[in-house]
């Protein structure tokens, strides 16, 4: 069987499925499709993203509840009164109660390092479970009951095999949503989070705002998840919105396969049938009444986490025969460009910067400029401070003291996704690629900057015009580079003098007016040392700035129009080329001194 | 509320908040070490106070069969790593003394002991002896494979061994909580304040155990070595630490000081076998309020959990654990805004 019909025939199984099996297969189904509508936001937080939340029943609670309340309660405020009894309202007001929550959370724990929002949420989770159960309007502990059935096209959905059908088709769109998110330029973003975040802010990602977008999704999948919950039980108490559901939702997107959308549905279905199993067996087998499934869940977490980390979903895909999609580069208009200023002009002055990590003095005075329309090589032995230098200039670090300008801007204090918006784009001396992603797409961050539609028209697909011109300008560039074979290949798998020329792809796609190379040369052969030099020779003749660090002298003596060379943190000599290499001071740094 | 009120709740929250300042300690000890998430801290808490319990009234504790199961999982999976290897022969001895033969022996002192109609201190020992090698032992088993692994997925995992371990627990010890006689009766008389012996028992063996670790941390080489973990794994490597050791050590310390507080405050208030969740999450906040990374900060933020705990028990007792934990949220803030962007990714 084809992977390709593979999710056809999922959804007609999925369209039959009630028609063939018993009332209670059905009502089970209906909670594993609620559980993976919880869980696919799930996969996008922490699979995808990266970050966890232990919050995520509480989050099902809000929506749960706030339809509970207000199509049962009896004396509404006059401005709603009208629309009492309404579950869109209750679904409504439980989107923007939810929004609310997940926003103020997101700002407060997302800034600080990733165990803070975990933490965060178990108590998030915790103070709403006891608010659940105290506060008398909600019914304490006992609960809301007699919530109204949904009714849909003026159908009443009473029973649950109608019901079904509404659940599943959530649970598809879900599952769409995040996919069509996952493959956007917004995506890419995201995906950035997990091991990336310096470089994608580089390229003018705002990571913190990837961050509270995915945890208002999840937070969102939950509080529908909610709603459909309450109107399906047509009751509602505490105990499903506790910290353990959250927990076990958690689970379900770990078993299943934290990265993967479809995995998220595995997983549920999985832990719900487990548990239903164990609930049934573990009793009479141990001769006691509790929930000792807990006991399997946690064992079974240690050892999915020791034993096959990515989950049951890349198991299972294994044993279906993937054949190589053909997959093309989108055909689409150029993106516009921006005009690059005038040859001679200078583009980047580092003035009197010192940096400082605690008593150790990595740059001491350092003084440096680039002009428009050539190539400036910062060379000096291991340790120079070469590579600090970088990152002061581009944002990736501040200086301690001294300024930096950017086109006659002070940039100083700017962070570096402010700087590359300016037209600053760099490379890493340390590689930093997202390894699972095509090398196309790795490029495309690149161009994250020359596209503007957000996360809505991305989850709709709205934006594959915009969409298309980012990746063809991806392309476009990897192409220039000399890595058009390797396209559609991970950017994991290349060797890596090949990633170093991806990493320039990638800054290329971004427009800029400087360029700033991080050892780029290293690791290449000679003939792809011929083809870069070539490469920089024309991107210098369009008018672009280089700043360029690198070891490789034969490289760099027959490219720069001008050296700077630094040594114990300071500059020891700068000026032309030839002028550099007879430089006493120089050859004493690379040869040792004669006494 | 007069002063005699204010007295006692005051009184009442510097005892919880004693207990939960060396839960707190201890999170931020594993946390520093092995960067892992200390959830199932509270279930030591739990287990200390039940299996002393088990002894008072007489029955064998569950948590010996878990000992001894725990045992055996860590003997194969030790000697199979150690099997093989001809220059660690004589770490096979180890391996078995410490995983099959003592808790065989624990098993058999208490089968002869009746640990029912021991003395009290003794019955403590004997629980604290059960109880705390499975800190270690949960170490080898569920977190030592994934030492590397990033404090994502070790947090996953210990979220895996709390429910392993609560759902153990009420397999052992059943849904009553149980509650054991004070250490010593009587009580002292200040002015117009009365304190429970118990009380002076938790604050007393409490600074005593702060003072121990102190000295510990600063004297001892084990100590030494556990704060250069902290500080940098691999550096402490290079040095000749031993990872492992450090992590077994840091775990035995947590399951340590989780059993003592349970013993501790078991005369005080009942002990479900799921009550140690939320105790250990009330160090956590402690913890967050010393930023996961200093001691001090931690233990004043604990007494401040156990103070604000109390007195809300009396303005409005059904929202007393909704109020201590919305206590996080104007830290957050706090740290959030004196935080600086992390920089650098693992």
């Amino acid at each position: 069987m084809s992977p390709r019909i593979l999710l056809p025939v999922f959804v007609l199984s999925l369209l039959l499925a009630p028609q063939l099996v018993s009332e209670f297969h059905v009502t089970l189904l209906n909670y594993i499709g609620l559980y993976s509508i919880v869980a696919i936001g799930l996969v996008l937080l922490t699979g995808v993203g990266g970050l966890m939340s232990f919050g995520q029943a509480a989050f099902v609670g809000l929506g749960g509840y706030a339809t509970a309340y207000l199509t049962t309660a009896t004396s509404l405020p006059v401005w709603i009164a009208s629309l009492g009894g309404s579950p869109w309202l209750g679904l409504l007001a439980g989107v923007v109660l939810t929004a609310a929550v997940a926003l103020l959370l997101g700002l407060l724990t997302l800034r600080l390092s990733g165990h803070y929002l975990p933490l965060g949420t178990i108590a998030w989770s915790i103070s709403l479970y006891f608010l659940f159960g105290n506060l008398e309007f909600l019914g304490g502990h006992t609960g809301i009951s007699g919530i109204p059935a949904l009714s849909m096209f003026g159908l009443p959905m009473k029973d649950a095999r109608n019901f079904y059908y509404l659940i599943w088709v959530v649970v598809l769109l879900a599952a769409w949503l995040t996919i069509n998110l996952l493959d956007s330029r917004e995506g890419r973003a995201i995906r950035a989070l997990k091991g990336g975040v310096v470089m994608a802010e580089a390229m003018g990602v705002d990571t913190a705002r990837s961050k509270v977008v995915i945890f208002l999704i999840a937070a969102l999948f939950g509080c529908v998840s909610g709603w459909l919950y309450a109107h399906l039980q047509r009751f509602v108490n505490p105990t499903p919105f506790s910290l353990n559901m959250s927990i076990e939702y958690l689970f379900m997107a770990v078993l299943g396969g934290a990265a993967h959308v479809w995995g998220a549905v595995l997983g549920a279905g999985v832990i719900t049938v487990l548990k239903q199993w164990l609930q049934d067996w573990l009793p009479r087998l141990l001769g006691a009444s509790g929930n000792f499934e807990m006991i399997v869940f946690g064992v079974l977490m240690i050892f999915v986490l020791q034993r096959a980390r990515d989950g049951l979903w890349p198991i299972l895909c294994r044993l279906v025969p993937q054949r190589a999609i053909a997959r093309s580069v989108p055909v689409a208009d150029v993106l516009p460009r921006k005009s690059l200023p005038e040859a001679g002009e200078v583009l980047l002055e580092a003035r009197h910067v010192v940096k400082r990590f605690g008593g150790l003095v990595a740059n001491n005075n350092m003084n440096l400029n680039v002009k428009a329309g050539e190539i400036m090589a910062l060379i000096g032995p291991n340790g120079a401070g070469k590579s600090t230098m970088f990152n002061c200039v581009s944002g990736v670090d501040r200086a301690t003291e001294g300024e930096v300008l950017f086109r006659g801007r002070p940039v100083t204090e700017l962070d570096s996704r402010e700087i590359a918006k300016l037209g600053m784009s760099r490379t890493f001396q340390h590689v930093r690629l997202l390894p699972t992603m095509t090398v196309l797409e790795n490029a495309a961050i690149g161009a994250h900057l020359r596209g503007s539609r957000g996360v809505l028209p991305a989850m709709l697909h709205l934006e594959r015009a915009e969409e298309n011109r980012l990746l063809a300008e991806a392309a476009r560039q990897v192409e220039r580079v000399g890595l058009k074979s390797s396209m559609f290949e991970a950017a994991g798998s290349l060797a890596l003098g090949q990633q170093r020329t991806l990493e320039i792809a990638r800054a290329l796609c971004a427009d800029p007016c400087l360029l700033l190379l991080d050892e780029p040369a290293a690791g290449l052969r000679y003939m792809e040392k011929q083809a870069l030099a070539e490469l920089l020779r024309k991107l210098r003749g369009e008018g672009m700035g280089i700043l360029l660090v690198e070891h490789d002298m034969d490289f760099v003596m027959g490219l720069a129009d001008r050296v700077v060379v630094m040594e114990f943190g300071e500059k020891i000599a700068e000026g032309l080329p030839e002028g550099v290499q007879r430089n006493p001071a120089v050859i004493e740094a690379y040869l040792g001194g004669v006494d | 509320m007069d002063l005699q009120i204010a007295l006692l709740l005051g009184q009442d929250g510097i005892t919880n908040g004693a207990i939960y300042a060396l839960l707190s300690l201890a999170l931020v000890l594993v946390f520093a070490v092995t960067r892992v998430i200390f959830i199932p801290q509270g279930e030591f808490v739990a287990f200390g106070a039940l299996t002393l319990a088990s002894f008072q009234a007489g029955k064998v504790p569950g948590t010996l069969w878990l000992l001894i199961g725990a045992g055996i999982a860590v003997a194969v999976v030790d000697l199979r790593a150690v099997l093989g290897r001809s220059r660690q022969r004589r770490r096979i001895f180890s391996i078995l003394g410490w995983n099959l033969v003592y808790p065989v022996v624990l098993a058999i002192l208490i089968h002869l002991a009746k640990p029912g109609e021991l003395p009290l201190a003794a019955q403590v020992i004997l629980a604290l002896a059960l109880v705390v090698p499975l800190g270690p032992m949960t170490y080898r088993l569920a977190f030592q494979p994934l030492a590397e692994a990033s404090v994502l997925v070790l947090l996953i995992v210990a979220v895996g061994v709390h429910f392993a371990l609560v759902g153990l627990g009420l397999l052992f010890f059943g849904a009553e909580g149980s509650r054991t006689p004070a250490f010593s009766d009587g009580s002292l008389t200040l002015g117009s304040l009365t304190v429970g012996a118990q009380t002076l028992w938790v604050l007393g063996s409490s600074l005593t155990l702060i003072v121990v670790l102190a000295f510990f941390f600063e004297r001892t080489i084990y100590g030494k070595a556990l704060r250069a973990t902290a500080m940098n794994r691999t550096g402490a490597r290079l040095m000749g630490i031993s990872t492992v050791m450090a992590g077994k050590l840091s775990f035995l310390l947590a399951s340590l000081i989780g059993a003592f507080s349970g013993v501790l405050i078991a005369p005080i208030t009942t002990v479900y076998y799921d009550t140690g969740f939320l105790i250990g999450l009330k160090g956590f906040v402690g913890a967050i309020v010393g930023a996961l990374s200093s001691y001090p900060l931690a233990a004043l933020g604990a007494l401040l959990v156990g103070l604000l705990e109390a007195f809300s028990s009396f303005w409005a007792s059904a929202f007393k654990e909704v109020i201590v934990f919305t206590l996080i949220i104007p830290v957050l803030v706090w740290l959030s805004l004196t935080t600086h962007q992390v920089e650098e990714e693992e």
